[in-house]
């Protein structure tokens, strides 16, 4: 009992690291404007399977470096990973009896949720830099949820 | 029906508060965050030493580019480094030339405006600094530098490559700077033209190879091929400092301002290199006197 309720942080902490360098590794410009938020999927992956290990500090300790990673505004990534996280976990019994392809509806949403926070943030901010091209990101991103969950459920037995 | 807030609890059975609670605590943190991180202030030095924190990842994240770099040198051969070596040679016997006219001219110059001696160099000190990273995209032209506050760098100091500006310091971390490039288009930079004197502000676009002058009326005397160099007003960049070249102006008689487009003549594509200066701060903003520099008002035309 007291292993299956072992939650696998280590796992948690390091596939986080790679999405963050996933994330901010230099592209070409055409590449970087459609890069899907891999700290997101990432985030939402964890919260379905493993809500507890990292819990919302996590997504947004992610969400914060990534802040300070881009010069963004502090706290603007870090509010809508942790959000994404927050309802993710909400949900996450109903989400795991889903095959990973329905799951990629709901990821579709949240990747578009977290696009939006950002955007809105931005624009609160008067710091509005957008561009149109981001609102591919969540279709990407959704496109390849299926890859990022059988990835990341190879770091940890599921319970 | 999960409900929102209760469904986490559930299966941890106590362990503390709901998953719903916790968030709307990150939440009102992240709100207080940004809000003091715009106004600015004490989270300045918060933002300080996360960028020091941060500073590892991004020398990794850069690291293969910079390993291609160093290899591609490394295997560059022998003729290569010969014609950069001549080429290298001439251009500093032409940059030689040019120095030896520089102080006769600049006696001369102060002999002319009854100065007991020549004024000092408006750059004080200045300090190379490496590229590495660089964001150029519409909406973002930053540059990562490997020289933070530990050496002085500070907050809106102006850095400059052997062409001209390239742009200022918008924020430092203990060992790295990032930098605004003058084309973001959140950058404007007081400038004047060389030529004529007049005075105005370029504007940042979002490309690299463009600047905007949206701020000349229709008959002041600006042309195609005009140098722009630093006006040394608002006190971020000493007076000078080259920083483009007028490529294309267009009087549309419909507007009471002409659309005016120059391309920096600094850049970052042959070089990973930058100097960041230290300007003098007790010079006046620009050294021509001011008659020399007063934009005559504009002549009328019939």
């Amino acid at each position: 009992m007291n292993f299956a309720r072992r939650e696998p942080r280590w796992a948690v902490f390091f596939t986080v690291l790679i999405a963050l360098i996933a994330q901010v590794v230099p592209l070409p410009d055409w590449l970087s404007v459609v890069r899907p938020s891999f700290i997101a999927l990432v985030i939402i992956y964890w919260s379905i399977y493993a809500p507890h290990a990292g819990g919302i500090f996590a997504p947004w300790l992610a969400g914060l470096a990534l802040d300070v990673f881009k010069g963004d505004v502090l706290a603007q990534n870090a509010l809508a990973v942790s959000l994404v996280a927050y309802i993710a976990m909400s949900i996450h019994q109903r989400l795991r009896n889903q095959t990973l392809v329905q799951q990629s509806l709901f990821v579709f949403a949240m990747l578009t949720l977290n696009e939006g926070v950002v955007w809105g943030i931005e624009g609160w901010l008067d710091h509005s830099v957008a561009s149109p091209w981001r609102w591919l990101q969540p279709m990407i991103g959704a496109m390849l949820w299926p890859f990022i969950a059988l990835l990341a459920g190879r770091t940890h037995q599921k319970a | 029906m999960a409900v929102f807030g209760s469904g986490g609890s559930r299966i941890g059975g106590g362990r503390g508060p709901s998953f719903g609670f916790r968030f709307f605590c990150y939440a009102v943190v992240s709100v207080v965050l940004m809000f003091y991180d715009r106004k600015g202030g004490f989270l300045d030095t918060a933002r300080y030493g996360l960028q020091a924190a941060i500073y590892p990842l991004q020398l990794a994240v850069n690291s293969p580019s910079a390993a291609w770099r160093w290899i591609a040198e490394s295997f560059a051969t022998r003729e290569k480094l010969q014609a950069q070596v001549d080429q290298l040679r001439n251009a500093l016997r032409d940059q030689q030339l040019v120095t030896l006219r520089q102080a006769a001219l600049e006696k001369e110059n102060a002999t002319l405006r009854g100065l007991a001696q020549v004024l000092p160099d408006v750059i004080e000190k200045r300090l190379v600094g490496e590229v590495i990273s660089v964001e150029v995209s519409t909406l973002r032209q930053r540059l990562l530098v490997n020289r933070g506050g530990n050496d002085g760098v500070y907050r809106s100091q102006p850095v400059i490559t052997g062409d001209g500006v390239l742009g200022q310091v918008i924020r430092t971390g203990p060992f790295s700077s990032e930098i605004i490039l003058i084309t973001d288009s959140e950058h404007a930079l007081p400038v004047q033209v060389v030529r004529s004197g007049v005075r105005t502000i370029a504007l940042g676009t979002g490309r690299s190879t463009s600047l905007e002058l949206p701020y000349v009326p229709q008959n002041y005397d600006v042309k195609a091929g005009d140098v722009l160099v630093t006006s040394g007003l608002g006190k971020v960049f000493p007076f000078g400092l080259p920083v483009a070249r007028v490529t294309r102006v267009e009087r549309n008689p419909a507007l009471p301002l002409a659309q005016i487009y120059a391309v920096p003549l600094a850049g970052i594509e042959n070089d990973r290199e930058v100097l960041f200066v230290w300007g003098r701060s007790n010079l006046p903003a620009s050294t021509a006197t001011p008659q020399a520099l007063a934009v005559d008002p504009p002549v009328k035309t019939p």
